[in-house]
């Protein structure tokens, strides 16, 4: 089964049949249980990073190197980070004479995809631009399956930025291969997209667009929240007046169920109140740190190493 | 039925040799002509807006003398207007009569209408998926933004 995976590049959630996802998920839940600090001996994963992003890089060399295999790469902290000249083509045939797996992040959408038609050896996509991070939703998933023991039969509800939240869409597509009910929570201006409605509709998947997170709390099993940026707003005052109502403290736990989980990507800004870190809702420091077995299951099946 | 056929033959008059461009949704019709760069063009080129069709409302039609469209011409056209027919003339006659339908996978012909899309910043290939037929819709397989028919330009 786990056959299937050598060689392939992880680009898009989208590539990735419900078969996939699960062994992912089941191979990271086996990594977890038992550690396999010599599974990627001698191998070298190349980390190229042409837009800065501590987390995911720390993550996918933590995830590396627990399993025994070596890093090398670069991380561009230049704001400008594409230079002009050498195409991603050029890099990538350089870079894959060096290493046994690539993980990419770009600042433009579509560079992974590019980068995997150029490459030999295995592409993952660390994130492109707004477009895609493949691994932040497998750990999602994982951190759902975890925390709620099913990923069938679950409501699950989007909160703030789901116009531009890239995790958000990449996730909604995901779950769309089981069982939910979707609740999409944020302000008009901020509200998914109609084509990933449209994904929705044609899938059978139900569906609820809902303005007031504490209507929608009660019914929740799993809250997803999502960092409304203030880059996104052109008036600063409605910025202010948006971020309020998307901001939870420990007060939410007296609308929803005992046992609602709260997620969010991370970095947060001031969207999920400290007190409610010691919360057993809080999961997002486990989902941060499920990033680990994760990775590991992605870079263990695609070099063929599990 | 007479009456479309008698109206369209007042207003645009018959070619000789050449290619017709029929059943084009009347407000796609310009970005059709743009096609065959009508000022690089040395014959006629007629065309006509607004005629009444019973199968799409308005439509237009274009005939152009002595052009032919080329495959990738062709595939344009039936991205743009996949109704559409393209019928090539010879000596006043019907000789071929292409239905032009919109393939599986859409290559080079179009652009990406996301300036942030790779394909738009390094020399590559575009490449659009088809999502659905009706209404046309097609995802960049590069950075799978989605587009309609109305979003769409070609290269
Ligand atoms: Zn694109």
């Amino acid at each position: 089964m786990t056959q299937n995976f050598k060689g392939r590049d992880i680009i898009s959630i989208r590539d990735l049949s419900k078969q996939d996802i699960l062994t992912i998920l089941d191979v990271a839940k086996k990594l977890e249980d038992k550690p396999m600090p010599n599974l990627m001996k001698e191998k070298i994963m190349a980390t190229l990073f042409f837009e800065p992003s501590t987390r995911t890089r720390l993550s996918f060399v933590s995830a590396m190197e627990r399993l025994g295999g070596k890093v090398l790469g670069f991380e561009n902290t230049e704001v400008t980070s594409v230079k002009k000249g050498e195409t991603t083509w050029d890099t990538i045939k350089m870079i894959e004479q060096y290493a046994d797996i690539i993980v990419q992040r770009h600042p433009i959408e579509g560079a992974a995809r590019l980068a995997a038609e150029a490459s030999s050896i295995p592409v993952i996509n660390g994130g492109d631009g707004a477009n895609q991070h493949p691994t932040q939703t497998l750990l999602d998933l994982y951190t759902i399956k975890k925390e709620k023991g099913k990923l069938d039969n679950l409501n699950i509800g989007f909160v703030g930025d789901l116009k531009y939240g890239r995790t958000v869409h990449s996730l909604c597509i995901a779950m769309s291969h089981f069982r939910t009910k979707l609740y999409f929570i944020a302000p008009d201006a901020l509200q998914m997209p109609k084509s990933y409605l449209e994904d929705l509709d044609k899938k059978g998947i139900p569906y609820v667009i809902e303005k007031d997170l504490l209507k929608a709390a009660k019914d929740l099993d799993v809250i997803y929240m999502t960092r409304i940026q203030k880059e996104r707003f052109p008036d600063p005052v409605e910025y202010n007046k948006l971020k309020g109502v998307y901001q939870i403290d420990k007060s939410l736990l007296n609308h929803t169920k005992k046992d609602v989980k709260i997620l969010h990507p991370l970095p947060r800004v001031d969207e999920i109140k400290k007190e409610l870190d010691d919360t057993e809702n809080a999961a997002y420091f486990r989902q941060a740190g499920n990033g680990i077995p994760v990775r590991q299951a992605i870079i263990a099946l695609v070099t063929g190493m599990i | 039925m007479a009456k479309e056929k008698l109206t369209k033959e007042i207003k645009i008059p018959a070619i000789k040799n050449g290619t017709v461009i029929d059943h084009i949704p009347s407000r796609v019709t310009l970005k059709i002509i743009r096609l065959v760069d009508p000022q690089e063009f040395e014959h006629t080129i007629s065309l006509a807006l607004n005629l009444k069709s019973k199968k799409i409302g308005k439509k237009g039609v274009i005939k152009l003398s002595n052009r032919f469209l080329t495959k990738e011409e062709v595939s344009k056209v039936g991205i743009l207007a996949p109704e559409a027919t393209v019928s090539i003339i010879k000596d006043y006659k019907i000789k071929e009569k292409i239905h032009v339908k919109v393939s599986d996978m859409i290559e080079k012909i179009v652009k990406c209408s996301n300036p942030n899309c790779i394909t738009n910043i390094e020399k590559v290939k575009t490449r659009f998926n088809i999502v659905t037929e009706h209404p046309l819709k097609i995802r960049c397989a590069y950075c799978e933004r989605t587009m309609s028919r109305d979003d769409i330009k070609l290269n």
